[in-house]
Order: C-alpha cells, then sequence, then structure tokens
C-alpha cells in the first residue's frame, strides 16, 4: 500500500512578503509585490516592472555567514532563507556546522535559469577579459544547475537525494510532484521541494525580447500583473522561493509534527509539442490529460474538486488554460471551483513559481481562506462563462481540496492535488 | 612593509574565509590554515588572488601550493615584496 504524504512545513521568500505569516496577510490584503525594477528601464527593457523578494541583503547577514556568501548568488540566497525556514517551521533539530547528518531528508530545489547572475555580471566579463584565473574557486557551485540544492543540502545536512530539477514554468510544482513520488514509494521519509528563481533583469530579458512581458503598465506597477483580464498584456517575471516539507504521514505523526494538508496526489507530463503545443504553448490533451492523471491518484473526481490555483499569468493563454481545467473536471460551467491566480501579486516567479504558488496553496486551506486575484476586474469574455468562480475579493474558504497546476516551455505541465488534513 | 605588518594583513585576508572562530582567535604563524581554521581547500585560490591584490604582487601556482600555515604566506610575501 502507497505511503500516505503530508505537508509539515512550508517557507516562502516571496516579492509581496518573507515568512508564511507575512505571506498570508499578504494574501488575504491583496498586497502587489510588483514594483518599478531600474534595471530594466535603463537597459531598454519594454516592461520596466517585475515581482522581487525584498530586504534580502538584511535578510541574508540574518541567515547566512560571511563565509557562505562569498560563494552565493541571488538563487542560492533564497533557496537558503526560505529552505531554513522551512525546515524551523518543520520543527526539525536546528542545523549548525557540525550537526549530524539527517539521513531521512532529501530535498528537490528546482530552478528554471539558475545562475544567470553569476554568469552575465562575473563569468563572461572575466573570461571575455582574459581573465579566467581571476574567477577564483566559487565559479563552479554558483552555476552548476543543482547549486541551489547543493547548498542547501549542505547547510541542513541533509542525507537522502538532494538534487535540481529543471523544466521551466512547471519546476517547482514538479520539484512537489516528485518529492510525493519518492516519499509515497518509500525512499524518503521528508523531502524539501519547491522552486528558486532569482531576481536579474538577466533572466527577464530574453522573455522581454520575446513581447510576452507586460509593457503597457509600467506606470502603474501594481496593475501590472492581470491574470484573466481581458486587458492582460502578457506576464510580469517574478522571483523568489517557496518550498514545502513533504514528509511520510506516520514519520509526522511519531514527531508530533503539525500537519498543513495531505498531498493526496499529483502528475507530470508533456504534451509532446503536438495538437497545438510547442516549445512555448501547451498542447491542450496534454494539459487536461495531467489533471485527470493527478485526480486519479488522487483517488478523487473533478466534481470534487473545491478550488483551482491556477498557473494563469496574464497571457493569452488564460482563457485557454480555464477551457482545458473545464474538460479536465467534467463540470459544467456553473459548477466549476474557485478559481484565483497568485502571480496577479507575486508576477511569475519562472521556476519558483510553483512553490510559491504550492505555499499560497497550502496556506489558503489550512487557514481557510481564500485569496482574491487583482486586476481582473475586467474579465476576459472567454473567462465570462465561469466569473462567479473568479475570486476578486479574499474570503473565507472551508473547501477540501485544492488543485495546483503549473504550465511551462517545453510543453510540460504539472498539477498537485492537496487535502485538506484533519486529525 | 615590515613582516609584521605583512603578518597583520594576512590574517585579515584569511579571516572571512576561517570556519573556525575559536582558532582565529589563537591564531600565530604555525597556525594552518586548511586544518586549524577549517577554511574549504576551494578557497586557497581565491586567498591567493587577495594576497596579489593586496600586495600588488603575482604568485606563481606551484608557491601558491607551498603555502600551509600562516607563516607561510607571510614568508612567500615578504620574499616577493622585499
Amino acid at each position: 500500500m502507497s505511503r500516505r504524504v503530508v505537508v509539515t512545513g512550508m517557507g516562502v521568500l516571496a516579492p509581496n512578503a518573507h515568512g508564511l505569516d507575512a505571506f498570508e496577510q499578504a494574501l488575504r490584503d491583496g498586497v502587489s509585490g510588483i514594483r518599478f525594477i531600474e534595471a530594466m528601464a535603463e537597459n531598454k527593457f519594454a516592461c520596466h516592472v517585475a515581482g522581487a523578494p525584498q530586504g534580502v541583503d538584511e535578510l541574508k547577514e540574518q541567515y547566512l555567514s560571511a563565509e557562505d556568501l562569498m560563494a552565493m548568488n541571488q538563487s542560492m540566497i533564497f533557496t537558503a532563507i526560505a529552505g531554513l525556514d522551512c525546515w524551523r517551521d518543520a520543527g526539525l533539530p536546528e542545523p549548525g556546522i557540525a550537526s549530524p547528518v539527517d539521513w531521512d531528508t532529501g530535498a528537490i530545489i528546482g530552478t528554471g535559469i539558475g545562475g544567470m547572475d553569476t554568469i552575465a555580471e562575473k563569468l563572461i566579463p572575466r573570461v571575455n577579459a582574459g581573465k579566467v584565473r581571476r574567477l577564483g574557486s566559487t565559479l563552479v557551485e554558483q552555476v552548476m544547475s543543482s547549486s541551489v540544492s547543493a547548498k542547501l543540502g549542505g547547510l541542513l545536512g541533509l542525507g537522502g537525494q538532494v538534487t535540481t530539477n529543471s523544466s521551466a514554468c512547471t519546476t517547482g510544482t514538479e520539484a512537489v510532484v516528485d518529492a510525493w513520488i519518492n516519499i509515497r514509494e518509500g525512499r524518503a521519509k521528508r523531502m524539501m521541494a519547491g522552486g528558486t528563481e532569482a531576481a536579474s533583469h538577466y533572466i527577464w530579458s530574453g522573455f522581454d525580447a520575446m513581447r510576452v512581458l507586460n509593457r503597457g503598465s509600467n506606470d502603474a506597477p501594481e496593475k501590472a500583473s492581470r491574470p484573466m483580464s481581458a486587458s492582460a498584456g502578457g506576464f510580469i517575471p517574478g522571483s523568489g522561493a517557496g518550498f514545502l516539507m513533504l514528509e511520510e504521514l506516520n514519520s509526522a505523526v511519531a514527531r508530533g509534527a503539525r500537519i498543513y494538508a495531505e498531498v493526496a496526489g499529483g502528475n507530470v507530463n508533456s504534451g509532446g509539442h503536438r495538437g497545438g503545443g510547442s516549445m512555448t504553448a501547451p498542447n491542450p490533451e496534454g494539459v487536461v490529460r495531467c489533471v485527470q492523471a493527478a485526480l486519479r491518484t488522487a483517488g478523487l473526481g473533478g466534481h470534487e474538486v473545491d478550488a483551482v490555483n491556477g498557473h494563469l499569468t496574464a497571457t493569452f493563454a488564460d482563457p485557454k488554460e480555464i477551457a482545458n481545467w473545464q474538460k479536465a473536471l467534467g463540470v459544467p460551467a456553473d459548477e466549476f471551483p474557485l478559481i484565483n491566480s497568485t502571480k496577479s501579486m507575486v508576477g511569475h516567479g519562472l521556476g519558483a513559481a510553483g512553490g510559491i504558488e504550492c505555499v499560497a496553496t497550502v496556506l489558503q486551506l489550512h487557514r481557510e481562506f481564500i485569496h482574491g486575484s487583482l486586476n481582473c476586474e475586467d474579465l476576459h469574455p472567454e473567462i465570462e462563462p465561469v466569473a462567479s468562480s473568479v475570486i476578486h475579493e479574499t474570503m473565507p474558504f472551508h473547501g477540501e481540496v485544492i488543485a495546483k497546476s503549473s504550465f511551462g516551455f517545453g510543453d510540460v505541465n504539472g498539477c498537485v492535488i492537496f487535502k485538506k488534513w484533519s486529525d | 612593509m615590515n613582516e609584521t605588518e605583512v603578518y597583520e594583513k594576512v590574517v585579515k585576508v584569511i579571516t572571512p574565509f576561517a570556519k573556525n572562530a575559536e582558532a582565529l582567535e589563537s591564531v600565530s604563524a604555525e597556525t594552518s590554515i586548511l586544518d586549524d581554521l577549517q577554511v574549504n581547500s576551494a578557497r586557497l585560490v581565491d586567498i591567493v588572488l587577495e594576497f596579489e591584490d593586496e600586495f600588488d604582487i603575482e604568485v606563481e601556482d606551484e608557491a601558491a601550493d607551498s603555502i600551509v600555515t600562516v607563516g607561510d604566506a607571510v614568508k612567500l610575501i615578504v620574499q616577493q615584496t622585499s
């Protein structure tokens, strides 16, 4: 029989808040984390706004030693802050330089892009100037794809599998699904899982060039991220980190851990760049199959989903996503579950998106609220049939099941089914 | 620059790389940079780069490899700067 998997800890560093309580409050209050970014304007981006965690320079000194910080770029620092928070929130022993290895815990910490800031600011200028020797010893550990998980594993003394996954904007959600599978199959007692992404205009530049970022709201940053809106003009890049501590139920119960929710099911798949899918767009059949497979693993029918935390980025794909959800859940428009977009407040955190949004989803289940989506007063006409399901203002929520999805470049999909926990 | 001045600057350069804060308090010329101060061995590369900047010298790889103690570093730098 498969083991049951629960969430026993969380950590979040988001553009609109750091820490679970502050993040919950920001979600409840509809606080936008989208701000003007000078580097984007200076470097002639069309979009001048983005979501970046605030106060990180002060935070990093509280969380990390000077010796650690010498070899850490932004995504590693974001990971360490949210990862240490998650570890402590799970009630695990305080890690230190001499603390023992925890052989029962692993981590899957995803990133979509990785150490682009290090590559852009250090590696390329020095190599091009013939100063390879001046790169020093810290470059490799900051540009290897697994830098984020590797550093966290060392800080916490993890002895299980420690790895980094990468699947574009599905990354964080995929990490949670993969960790769930590992624990379910008995390969680990606990795994921290989620995603992280640096706040670097170098990361965002390619998206700006693709014209997929909203260039029409530079003078009103808080209005710029407009998922589900008729006036949505592209997504707003975000960043940060969000992690869940997934734990086998018996392990959680034995140590008296607080349980936030159960990970009831999950699935990742891809659309094969066929049937309308491509490198940059999802094959609708793939999306539908992904959601339905996730529900099957949870033993739930579409009508049992009380709410959906969508991918919903504020591109032309939002109405298509809603249509795919309708098909996947097999419910009429008037019975469509409640739906919201966390990206309306924090932007699109790319590799971090799934992690930050899974934290938002579990917080909503556990603390019994559902947050409003900003900036969709003018709902897209194709979403009108499910208008009554779109949450504009935060309200109490006593549902049992929230489905969280992420979709990414490469035509990749991920879906996690979270279920309310009751003792 | 006399040997004492070099010694003080060498300790200052190494300090942020040292994981063992207690060993730093009783640092001497005989202190091993890796074993006593628990500097990550990979970081010796960075320490040598900082010596080069601090003392305006160039340290050959072979010479860098010969540095084990704080005194070794001081001796090498005094030789190169005198």
